[in-house]
């Protein structure tokens, strides 16, 4: 070593969790406290369904709520009516063909998210 | 049209039925086996089987009768049919299986644990089934009548006979193998034809569907009235034939002047190549123009009857009571939604196909708009168009295609309402019981064929679902996602909403169509139904069943937590 000046050294103290020791058990696991209907079991179940109320009703807003919009389009602009699209008028376009992978996305896309949403509660259960 | 090809497909199809359904006969043993097969049936065989059941005479001859009949706005009806099922995905599919029930009267018991909620909704459930079943029982004596010229009851008895048959020897699980076998059997017999038409249309110069003109007799067409018949004139129009005509003896050549005229039943008529095509009197004046925008279906408030229609679709299918008692097949909550999901992508494929036959037919059996059959135009349409051998194999193809139609949804809607029958009104929970149920859910409705008037048979299918819309669905949703509901709320709501539908639906239908807010009644009795269901409900806050958060976990909570408050039965 060409310094003459070092830094004094310094006990350090390094904890780390003991990760292969077993975490205690909770007095009482989530699902016992959702099948006993405690408050914390009933707070958990008022969550899972205002989740899965919430998503179903926000997708048949939305799309049921697009998709019957239509007829008013069609009272108050006629025009639109009257449009032609890829050699047919567009509401039979619409309402005969492309509304159906609408609904099939539509559907699709909520399947995921109300199974993503049970997953995370499964896993918020059980991890408590 | 040559009926021997036809009749053969009929046969086939009704042989082809009881075969595959004595097939299940072999696997059918225990109680549970008869009304929800086990629960075993995977998400693709459960799917082919709702979606071979959902469609009906009203969507396999019906929607393309009335699109041919009244335009763009009856394609409402196959839109409203797919998205009951989105509506039914994302609000009740999962919990409904949760819930572990047979029939929507279990469902109530099982929810609201009060023997009133769950006789209401056993009534209910039963009118419903009804007023279902009877347009698939008349739909099977027109195609047979169109077919082969037999009165329309031998249709009707000949459904019934097979479909009685096949559930009292296999129950649900023969039909769940029925029913899969029979979504495919339609897509092929409406999808097939379907091709060959457009390739006719093609070869024939591709004439414009939505010309300003009439539609006009393609070639000279004789006309045969069943029944008397009261038609309008919009182009006088000569003619010759033999029959009654304004009340005077027709032989020979005579001209239609325009107006209104009545056409006696037995007579003949044949019209000229190309003379524009008197209409029945309840048919709209339109141009193929015309005809072709939407609002031009002739109600006489336009858009009240495309919003009561969707109102009554988008809902009423949740509460069908054939639709429900699938989804109790279903092994667990997941699996629900993921046939319903396909359900969605069948029903899609499917209803791509009757505009088309809707919008062909004007151009090439417009003679339907003048004996208001246009409930035939799919039965028809093939032989007209391909000529030869061919055409004929097409119309049998499409024929038992038909009969596939009325007999699926006619064993689905006998399988539910003969559970409903045995366990709640005779009271008999024995495979015994399921059968004389059976037949008791059979002869109501065969009954009520001879005696009502003649509705089209989508519009029958609409009420059956405007009083579903208006009664078991705000039972469903609000009992699913609410905590609120009380016993006396959710009576008084399926009372509040569906008592009204069903009067409307019956005065409807005795008077043979009527009152657009009679005949499309949904608009008003669903938000009725649910506002009473609700207010009621708060109004009452001491009958909420006692143990509603119990249940709530049984509906909601994923099975996968291993909750001793879930075991299933």
């Amino acid at each position: 070593m060409t310094s003459p000046r070092r830094p004094p050294t310094q006990r350090v103290v390094v904890t780390s969790p003991r990760t292969r020791a077993p975490r205690a058990p909770r007095p009482y696991p989530a699902s016992r406290e959702i099948d006993e209907q405690s408050e914390l079991g009933a707070v958990y179940m008022r969550s899972l369904i205002r989740t899965q109320r919430r998503l179903g009703l926000l997708l048949c807003a939305v799309v049921c709520g697009s998709v019957a919009a239509l007829p008013l389009v069609f009272a108050l602009a006629p025009s639109v009516a009257a449009q032609r699209l890829f050699g047919l008028p567009l509401p039979w376009l619409l309402l005969g063909g492309l509304v159906f992978p609408v609904f099939v996305l539509a559907g699709w896309f909520y399947v995921r998210q109300a199974e993503r949403g049970e997953r995370e509660f499964a896993e918020l259960v059980e991890r408590s | 049209m040559s009926s021997t090809y036809g009749i053969v497909a009929v046969l086939v199809v009704a042989v082809g039925t009881v075969l595959v359904g004595t097939y299940g006969l072999r696997v059918s043993r225990t109680t549970s086996d008869f009304f929800v097969a086990s629960r075993t049936v995977s998400p693709w065989w459960n799917a082919s089987a709702i979606g071979g059941e959902y469609l009906s005479a009203a969507s396999f001859v019906g929607i393309a009768g009335l699109i041919f009949a009244h335009g763009p706005d009856m394609l409402w009806f196959p839109v409203g049919y797919t998205a009951g099922y989105l509506v039914l995905l994302a609000l009740v599919a999962a919990p409904l299986r949760r819930s572990g029930a047979y029939t929507l009267p279990d469902f109530a018991e099982a929810r609201f644990g009060s023997a009133a909620v769950r006789a209401v909704a056993s009534v209910l459930a039963l009118g419903i089934g009804w007023l279902y079943l009877l347009p698939q029982l008349q739909g099977a004596g027109l195609t047979l009548h169109t077919l082969t010229g037999a009165p329309d009851w031998v249709g009707a008895l000949l459904v019934a006979v097979v479909v009685t048959a096949n559930v009292i020897s296999g129950g649900m699980r023969s039909i769940t193998f029925v029913q899969a076998f029979q979504y495919w059997l339609k897509l092929t017999a409406i999808a097939v034809p379907v091709v060959f038409l457009v390739m006719a249309w093609q070869a024939h110069g591709a004439r414009d569907l939505t010309g300003p003109e009439l539609p006009v007799f393609p070639r000279e067409t004789a006309v045969s009235f069943d029944t008397d018949t009261s038609v309008h004139v919009d182009e006088p129009v000569v003619f010759r034939g033999a029959g009654a005509v304004d009340g005077r003896r027709v032989e020979g050549s005579a001209v239609l002047p325009e107006g209104e005229h009545s056409v006696a039943a037995g007579s003949r008529l044949v019209f000229p190549e190309g003379a524009a095509v008197p209409r029945v009197s309840t048919i709209p004046f339109n141009t193929n123009e015309t005809w072709a925008l939407p609002l031009r279906g002739g109600e006489s408030f336009p858009l009240y009857a495309v919003y009561s229609l969707i109102i009554a679709t988008f809902l009423g299918t949740m509460g069908l009571p054939h639709v429900i008692v699938r989804f109790y097949t279903n092994p667990n909550g997941r699996a629900a939604r993921r046939t319903t999901l396909i359900v969605l992508g069948l029903l899609g494929i499917f209803y791509l196909m009757p505009p088309i036959y809707g919008a062909l037919g004007r151009l090439y059996a417009p003679e339907l708009l003048m004996t208001g059959d246009t409930d035939a135009v799919v039965l028809v349409l093939p032989s007209r168009m391909v000529d030869g051998l061919g055409g004929q194999l097409l119309g049998a193809l499409v024929a038992g295609g038909a009969f596939a139609a009325f007999l699926s949804t006619s064993s689905g809607l006998m399988v539910s309402l003969a559970g409903v029958l045995s366990r709640d009104v005779l009271r008999l929970r024995t495979v015994r019981g399921f059968r004389v149920s059976t037949v008791l859910a059979v002869l109501v409705p065969l009954g009520m064929t001879l005696l009502v008037g003649r509705v089209p048979v989508a519009d029958m299918v609409g009420l059956a679902f405007a009083v579903a819309a208006s009664s078991l669905c705000p039972l469903l949703v609000l009992g699913i996602w609410s905590t609120r509901v009380s016993t006396v709320g959710a009576v008084a709501g399926m009372l509040a909403g569906g008592v009204p539908a069903l009067v409307a639906g019956l005065v409807t239908i005795s008077a043979g169509g009527g009152n657009v807010f009679l005949a499309r009644p949904a608009a008003w009795t669903v938000p009725l139904g649910f506002v009473v269901m609700y207010v009621v409900s708060l109004l009452t806050p001491r009958r909420v069943p006692p143990g509603v958060n119990h249940v709530m976990v049984r509906l909601h909570a994923p099975e996968n937590l291993g909750l001793r408050s879930q075991d299933r039965l």
